[in-house]
């Protein structure tokens, strides 16, 4: 690690100065994705700002068709949560499966999302349940935040509050690990609301979580896994590696989005 | 047999520490005055080295020294060497490059240390390391053995014309070929024993500290064999005389053979420490651990299986082509040639038996012993080839094994080795019964109602343990003996204390061995210390590591303490003014026979030591005595482990499902111990068959050098193991025992594999079977629905 200024703001004002006067400043949440890049020398930011100690960050809200979850939240709060259970239990299973113990006692979804690793899970429930996400200057649409691999549509300065996932009638993700890292190789989120219809692909794509359109047509007509029988999506655009060829990944998109609808019809 | 004798499950004495952070590693000993050392390594797989510059790094706060390999060379100390000789068919020498602790001129792997910067701390040692610039000339790189000795190959080492470190053999070729030429049928099989990262939990570790006054060194080292250590450093580096330099190893936390060898940085530490006058400590992070702890396997190999009519085997012929890295580490020659070939008749009788090994340097990190060290290839070669044997002549895989076990011992194999002692066949039947085998094919059904495809497969494999006798490995080229050393220190309250030339990182010697000698002398355990790892302290001893050191370390000890009981039953015999040949000692009590006359140890103990009731010109006070026990054979652990698996075709996820093994350790000392060995044995082998895969790219940059893409078996990856055992004893040492360490690594691999291709309908797969490679291959197999 290379020496840093550590700032413990106390509230949101505070830390979002903190970051327009430093430009290299970082924000750390659980520091489960900031810190072993720091420990590795990857990563020298010179001034870290801390979010533990701003208030009002973390927790769990349910407000009419919606549940808000605080930035700071921790994995596993999310997981063990009994609103976020009984509303949409498909979010709080896909909590309890990342990492381990000790990564979901740290991590926080705002550190996820912000940093939008390719292979990570909550890109995955905010695209595929068409989340707001909530930050101190706006409001953003999943559909337009993750912007291609550890890229989002955050400004400088811009700091993330709470996230805000309308409420499905039907959802659920199959998440199908890399067996070294356990984050997803392919992970696929499918959720029904009215008439909308989303499914969101995590760990596939070269660029990050995407939605499948063909996939979606055909849920409409029927939320069923057989409207999905012998669809696939092409190769091109999946990333391909040790762990997974494109095709493979492209061939994991289509079993894994009809092994989710199945789940999520209580199949 | 006492609550606490051999044969109970005790607990172990040293959990307590382990398991409350108590533990005491070299990396929690600090030294006044210490610096860290910081090691820079070529970022290139081949590169000369054309200049070093440290002039802006040594001006940096904190930093104490910057050494070079060229200042290495200057001081003219040795290079580190592999300590057995192999020849070539041809009768030359094993073509051993020089190894020095830091590469000057050519760095030869990624990691290649080339300098080390040494400051007040970590960080401004990682600091000034960064600053220090190394100008190289990047040279192309070979990383894959098959095309090492091939022409026009980049040459690694000029001493090794085509990067060829030996071509050698064993067994008779001719006898061989007519077998193969004769047979009804030949199994054939191609496939590459995949490369392995060790992963020890504690990463390896260094101190070392210079004393001027007396002149000697220290060295804290996390290694499974200090004395060894000292032996090589002094004698052959020439850091410090041997009688001036101390190696301790404290706790380690794990080797896995990987703490065996000899390496650069303790040798670094110890020269800078000198140069310095003072304490240097290094602490291996986990990235460096990748590329430079010695790998595992990486063998290519071609081998063919011939059967009679009957279904008899009758000849064996194994090509391989073993990867030895940049360098030969301390035990590298002997891994595929002696640990291997001599095992290649398995549990099975073979008559011929022909087996080449071409070893090669590539520019990758040096391959030695990992858990299994030979066996386990040797193993994957014959058990593959059996149960593939057995699909191709539509028999049942057990069937065929039993008609070739070996049934009378001894036996001597077509491979130099001479079994001892087994029962193969009951292994196996427990093995059947207990894994319900007749149940398999409804378990099938069942599966296959669900869309998967279930498999299942066995190993019944042979392994060697405690490699001995020490003349015989002397013959075969071991530069030293493998017997092991033991001293039993009585203290005059009886307590004892045993100093033994075993170390342990992982075993519970501290349990088992207090085990041996409680019951031995009527103790409890809590009596009895166990002393190892420091060689001022401990006698000379070879270590741990083949699993030898219940069959070795402990037969060590039972000669001590029957030295010690001969003492003590002349001591109580003149403390019971009775003949010396009427004591009878059971129990921790000395009686004369049929008397009720008795003396207690812990009298007796203090007898010895007051020293007021005997002569001390014909009995000398004290009572402590050692043993040097040298083997007259290997030990021969077997067994068998059935494995099955269930597949999802459309993902090509395996789960193993059920796991037996039926092991045959002999006497068995502490079955908990034992039990745990055999499930940490096995999931490193699921680990190796399943997940964990050292890719280099062509380059020659290790891609998996990080738990990110190198896969490592977690608990998740088993389910729960039928863990049982038969036993025969050995024959050749006191207590029977045949070791148990290495069996589940052993048998593991070959076991999964077998399962797999069972379920898949197709042999054309390697290791690591991860779901990207059992899709690809269902795939290619067309048995199945494609991608959708
Ligand atoms: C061993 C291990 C296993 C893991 N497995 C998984 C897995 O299976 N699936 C998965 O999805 N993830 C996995 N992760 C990642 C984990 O979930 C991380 O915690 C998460 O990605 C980042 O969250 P964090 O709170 O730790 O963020 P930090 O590391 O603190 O920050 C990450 C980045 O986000 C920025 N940031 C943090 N908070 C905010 C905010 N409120 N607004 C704007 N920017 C912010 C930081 O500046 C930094 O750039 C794993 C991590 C580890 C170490």
């Amino acid at each position: 690690m290379y020496a840093f200024t550590f700032h413990r703001p106390q509230t949101l004002r505070q830390a979002a100065n903190l970051l327009t006067k430093n430009d290299e400043a970082k924000l750390l949440a659980g520091g489960h994705t900031l810190l072993p890049t720091m420990k590795l020398r990857l990563a020298g930011p010179p001034q870290i700002v801390d979010l533990s100690l701003v208030e009002g960050l973390a927790g769990i809200e349910q407000s009419g068709r919606s549940i808000t979850i605080g930035a700071m939240t921790r994995h596993n709060d999310v997981s063990n949560s009994p609103v976020v259970q009984q509303a949409i239990p498909a979010l709080a299973k896909l909590a309890g499966m990342i990492g381990d113990p000790a990564v979901r006692h740290m991590g926080t979804i705002g550190g996820s999302i912000a940093n939008n690793d390719p292979n990570a899970d909550y890109p995955a429930a905010c695209l595929g349940l068409g989340a707001i996400i909530i930050t101190n200057k706006r409001r953003i649409k999943a559909d337009d935040f993750f912007t291609g691999m550890f890229s989002t549509a955050l400004e400088p300065a811009e700091i993330i509050t709470k996230v805000s996932f309308p409420i499905p009638k039907k959802a659920a993700y199959q998440k199908f690990r890399n067996q070294a890292s356990r984050f997803a190789l392919v992970g696929v989120f499918v959720s029904k609301r009215g008439s909308e219809i989303r499914v969101a692909v995590t760990g596939a794509g070269a660029n990050g979580v995407f939605r499948v359109p063909s996939f979606e047509e055909a849920l409409k007509k029927r939320f069923s896994p057989k409207s999905l029988e012998g669809m696939s999506i092409p190769a091109d655009g999946m990333n391909s590696d040790i762990h997974g060829s494109a095709e493979y990944r492209a061939h994991l998109v289509g079993v894994l989005a009809r092994r989710a609808v199945a789940e999520a019809i209580g199949k | 047999m006492s609550v606490t004798g051999i044969g109970a499950a005790v607990r172990r004495k040293e959990d307590r520490r382990f398991i409350t952070g108590k533990g005491h590693y070299t990396d929690d000993i600090n030294r006044p005055g210490q610096t860290f050392a910081c090691f820079i390594r070529s970022p290139h797989a081949h590169a000369k080295i054309k200049n070093i510059d440290v002039s802006a790094a040594s001006r940096l706060p904190g930093v104490a020294g910057i050494f070079t390999g060229a200042q290495f060379a200057e001081d003219k100390l040795g290079s580190l060497i592999c300590g057995w000789t192999v020849l070539s068919k041809d009768g030359s020498p094993m073509k051993m490059a020089p190894h020095p602790a830091l590469a000057a001129g050519k760095a030869n792997c990624v990691g290649d240390a080339v300098a080390v910067v040494l400051a007040e701390t970590l960080a401004q040692a990682k600091d000034a390391a960064e600053r220090v610039v190394v100008d190289y000339e990047p040279l192309p790189a070979v990383v894959d053995p098959a095309k090492a000795a091939a022409a026009g190959a980049p040459l690694i080492h000029d001493v090794a014309p085509n990067n060829t470190i030996y071509n050698w053999h064993l067994g008779d070729a001719e006898a061989t070929n007519a077998a193969l030429k004769n047979a009804r049928h030949v199994t054939t099989l191609e496939f590459i024993n995949n490369r392995l990262v060790p992963n020890a939990m504690e990463p390896r570790a260094a101190l070392a500290e210079y004393d001027a006054a007396s002149g000697s060194l220290t060295l804290w080292n996390a290694t499974q064999n200090p004395h060894v250590a000292r032996l090589v450093i002094s004698a052959f580096v020439g850091v410090a005389p041997e009688n001036k330099l101390r190696v301790i190893a404290p706790d380690v936390g794990g080797g896995f053979g990987s703490k065996i060898f000899i390496y650069p940085e303790e040798v670094v530490c110890l020269w800078a420490a000198r140069k310095l006058g003072r304490p240097v400590k290094w602490t291996a992070e986990r990235s460096e651990s990748f590329i430079t702890d010695a790998h595992g396997r990486d063998h290519v190999t071609k081998a063919q299986m011939a059967f009679d009519g009957d279904g008899r085997i009758t000849a064996l012929k194994v090509h391989t082509t073993a990867n030895l890295g940049a360098y030969m580490s301390t035990f590298s020659s002997a891994v595929p040639t002696f640990l291997y070939a001599t095992l290649l008749s398995g549990q099975y009788e073979i008559p011929h038996i022909y087996c080449e090994v071409d070893a090669v340097y590539t520019n990758t990190v040096p391959v030695d012993a990992y858990r299994g060290a030979g066996r386990p290839e040797a193993t994957f070669v014959v058990e593959r080839l059996v149960e593939v044997g057995a699909r191709e002549l539509g028999v049942d895989p057990a069937t065929l094994r039993q008609k070739n076990f070996v049934k009378t011992f001894p036996y001597q194999t077509s491979v130099a080795s001479l079994y001892d002692a087994g029962d193969y066949q009951a292994s196996l039947q427990k093995a059947l019964e207990l894994h319900d085998y007749k149940g398999f094919a409804r378990r099938k059904r069942d599966s296959e109602r669900n869309g998967k495809l279930r498999g299942i497969g066995f190993a019944t494999y042979i392994e060697a343990c405690g490699v001995a006798p020490s003349a015989l490995v002397g013959q075969l080229g071991a530069g030293v003996g493998l017997w092991e050393s033991a001293e039993v220190r009585v203290n005059p309250t009886g307590s004892v204390e045993v100093l033994t030339g075993c170390h342990q990182h992982g075993q519970g010697h501290e349990t088992t061995f207090a085990q041996l000698v409680a019951d031995r002398l009527g103790l409890s355990i809590d009596q009895v210390n166990i002393l190892h790892g420091d060689t001022d302290i401990v006698q000379f001893g070879m270590g741990t590591y083949g699993s030898r050191s219940g069959a070795v370390g402990m037969s060590a000890i039972v000669r001590a303490l029957d030295k010690v009981e001969a003492k003590a039953k002349k001591i109580a015999a003149h403390l019971l003014e009775a003949a010396e040949g009427d004591i009878v000692f059971k129990d921790g009590k000395f009686t004369v026979a049929g008397t009720d006359k008795s003396a207690a140890w812990g009298e007796v103990a203090l007898g010895a030591y007051v020293a007021h009731k005997f002569p001390t010109s014909e009995i000398e006070p004290g009572l402590k005595e050692s043993a040097f026990y040298d083997p007259t054979n290997f030990t021969f652990p077997a067994g068998c482990h059935i494995c099955e698996v269930e597949i999802d075709p459309e993902t090509g996820d395996t789960q193993v499902v059920g796991w037996t093994a039926v092991d045959d350790f002999g006497t068995v000392i502490n079955p908990m111990i034992v039990e745990g060995q055999v499930h940490g044995g096995v999931a490193q082998g699921v680990g190796q068959a399943l997940l964990e895969h050292t890719v280099y790219d062509d380059k020659g940059q290790l891609v998996t050098g990080s738990y990110m893409d190198y896969a490592m078996p977690r608990a998740d990856n088993l389910p729960s193991l039928q863990v049982d055992t038969t036993v025969t004893k050995c024959p050749t040492n006191p207590l029977g025992i045949k070791g148990c360490g290495e069996a589940g690594a052993i048998a593991a691999p070959a076991a999964v594999m077998n399962a797999i291709t069972n379920a898949l309908g197709t042999e054309l797969i390697d290791m690591p079977a991860t779901p990207a490679t059992v899709w690809a291959t269902l795939q290619k197999t067309h048995t199945l629905p494609r991608a959708a």
